[in-house]
């Protein structure tokens, strides 16, 4: 995705709860209308970042811009935003309507223009009958919405979204989670949102940062993240199952470890980096050929299954490749058991190789 | 091949039964019972004899009910009873406590609502600071500050005077209440705060309409605390007022401890069962909120 010009910018952003820095020297430029997603465990900052571009809280050094305003002093009403919870933060004695109003009275708006923003965002997000309800009487799925529709009747610039969808079970989560993407396509509004949850990130995001202990790891699109993650935390953090990591070294363009040489021909280096010495491999289950795929393998060997998870999609096994447990992903129809051989292959094309002391990817 | 029903065995099968008269209870309600007996007697010894007449009390079964029901003690510690010079009953004296209860009450929970509302949501400079000063004013015994606040009362032209009086309530309910409430709005959640916010809410917006409309239970603890406390007090009544402003419990005071003539029981127990009605009407309209509210506000620290 191409930046025509910034809709948030974050410069040399730090923060610091007395002698705790939660985040240092953090820059971030987000593109008009981007839907980007922070992503991380938790107590990386990641929420931290989203109060502090919503002016919740103060920040000790650096500028926030939205649009092209300095907003780093500004209230967070003034800085065009709309933002929702993940406790959904409803007003409990005011109706839905009261609840979508609150924002537009605040800001002295006319009667028959907050009126028809309501009704406009409550058709958007189908909750016209529930107005006249108050959120006690709402579904989680339901408060939600409405939570998304406060943001909406104020015609924000920009939306932030505090891992919204985390209270929700897993069924509602999907449903919503593809009408906010619907939402995004249909309003063009830049949305960041705050995430523990990879498979929200990878779906939503037009561009996913990963960040660990107030920093950013790797800020690029869901593709990249996922084929050529930066680093070996990216690399452990994305994917479900994770990825499997092997310690050996590089030598002749081949990645050799105890009982196990791999060629490397079609592995695309980054760039500067070394081509020998200790290295770690990461291989993906998914990317970890059986059966039929065999044949586009560049290399084989062969490993002993001691576990089997079948998981109806697909059979997540559990092998020792030599002394190296790994595990496979394999199709859901399967059939193997512990104890048997399973012949796998490898494609370098889509390995990764890490430096096991910098962690950077090779 | 057996019917279903033929697989239930001899045994438990479904709830368990549970025993009214089991150890457990008799101990427990027991227990209950006795408490509340003991509480209760002695609010029915004061019932009984204020509606017995002298002679019937010179008999000396304090437990046994009035032979002849009598409302004239009660009549007479309401209009007539002697409260050292004047012989006004408590009458004048209610409507002083109400002067002094009511404005009190209400400016102390104001004010400490706020400032519980402030310290804690909006963590300004020298929060900290100023919630230690308050909490180290709780443990202060008032005794030490009688007589300063004579003098300063005195100074501003305030002494012996109902104003002066509410005013000293109603610093003197500042740290409890501050910290109830203080308690309370930590205990609502943060991100409501947070969104009101960002819907361009201020300081007194999100006060008045986010947060005072969801605070109704600890808003009656506070009412039942302030008007008890204040209702009750004798100590500051008697120091920073004068005879015409005295509250209930002074009169009260002053018609029990009367040297002079025969001491009526009966009077002295209707006066104190008035005297005490207010905050035990509080208590029995309001009870549910406030155990409710001291759930809500005081436990969380």
């Amino acid at each position: 995705m191409t930046l025509v010009e910034s809709s948030i910018s974050i410069r040399d952003l730090d923060l610091r709860f007395g002698n705790v820095e939660v985040l240092k020297g953090l820059n971030l430029d987000i593109g008009v209308g981007e839907f980007l997603v922070l992503l991380g465990s938790s107590g990386c900052g990641k929420s931290t970042l989203l109060n502090c571009i919503a002016g919740l809280l103060d920040v000790s050094d650096g500028q926030i811009y939205i649009g092209d305003k300095n907003v780093t002093w500004a209230e967070p009403s003034e800085r065009g935003i709309g933002m929702v919870f993940q406790s959904y933060a409803l007003y409990p004695q005011m109706t839905v309507e009261g609840n979508l109003s609150f924002g537009l009275k605040n800001a002295r708006m006319s009667k028959a223009e907050i009126k028809q923003r309501v009704s406009r965002a409550a058709e958007i997000l189908q909750i016209e009958p529930l107005l006249d309800r108050k959120p006690a009487a709402l579904s989680g799925g339901q408060r939600q919405r409405v939570a998304i529709g406060r943001a909406l009747v104020r015609d924000a610039e920009v939306f932030l979204f505090d891992e919204p969808l985390s209270n929700l079970d897993a069924k509602l989560r999907a449903d919503l989670r593809v009408e906010i993407k619907k939402l995004h396509s249909r309003l063009g509004n830049t949305m960041v949102y705050v995430t523990h949850d990879q498979i929200e990130a990878m779906t939503l995001a037009d561009r996913i940062a990963i960040m660990k202990g107030g920093q950013i790891m790797q800020l690029a699109s869901p593709n990249e993240i996922y084929n050529r993650p930066k680093n070996l935390y990216v690399a452990e953090f994305i994917g479900s199952p994770s990825m499997n990591f092997i310690k050996g070294t590089l030598e002749d363009n081949q990645f050799v470890a105890e009982g196990l040489t791999i060629p490397m021909e079609g592995y695309s280096f980054a760039e500067g980096s070394r081509r020998s010495g200790a290295a770690i491999i990461g291989l993906r289950p998914e990317h970890i050929l059986t059966g039929d795929n065999l044949a586009s393998a560049v290399a084989r060997a062969e490993a002993k299954v001691s576990l089997v998870e079948p998981m109806g999609s697909d059979t997540i096994i559990y092998a020792n490749l030599g002394q190296h447990p790994i595990h496979i992903r394999m199709d859901g129809q399967a059939s193997v058991a512990p104890g048997d051989m399973v012949e796998i292959g490898f494609q370098p094309a889509r390995a990764n190789l890490f430096d096991p002391q910098s962690e950077n990817r090779l | 091949m057996a019917d279903t029903s033929t697989r239930l065995l001899d045994g438990p099968r479904g709830p368990k039964p549970k025993s009214n008269f089991s150890r457990r209870n008799i101990m427990l309600y027991g227990t209950l019972l006795l408490v509340a007996v003991y509480y209760a007697i002695p609010l029915y010894v004061m019932i009984v004899t204020s509606l017995k007449g002298l002679p019937e009390i010179r008999m000396g079964n304090i437990f046994s009910p009035p032979m002849e029901v009598t409302f004239e003690p009660w009549a007479k510690a309401w209009g007539s009873a002697c409260t050292g010079l004047n012989c006004e009953g408590l009458s004048a004296y209610f409507w002083n406590s109400v002067k002094i209860t009511v404005p009190s009450v209400i400016a102390s929970i104001i004010i400490a609502s706020v400032n519980g509302y402030a310290l804690a949501n909006w963590r300004f400079k020298g929060a900290n600071v100023f919630f230690t000063i308050l909490i180290f004013g709780a443990f202060i015994p008032y005794q030490v500050m009688l007589y300063p606040i004579v003098i300063m009362l005195r100074e501003m032209g305030l002494y012996g005077d109902l104003s002066g009086l509410i005013i000293v309530h109603t610093i003197f309910g500042m740290p409890i209440l501050t910290l109830l409430f203080r308690n309370y709005f930590t205990s609502l959640p943060e991100e409501l705060f947070k969104a009101a916010r960002v819907d361009g809410a201020g300081f007194w917006g999100i006060y008045f309409r986010v947060l005072l409309p969801m605070s109704l239970p600890i808003f009656t603890v506070a009412v039942i605390l302030q008007v008890t406390g204040i209702w009750n007090d004798f100590l500051f009544g008697v120091v920073y007022t004068g005879p015409d402003a005295y509250p209930m419990t002074v009169a009260l005071n002053n018609i029990v401890n009367t040297t002079q003539g025969v001491t009526e029981y009966n009077v002295n127990m209707a006066a104190t069962i008035l005297t005490a009605l207010v905050p035990l009407s509080i208590y029995f309209v309001s009870g549910k909120l406030f155990v409710r509210g001291i759930a809500a506000g005081a436990v969380k620290g």
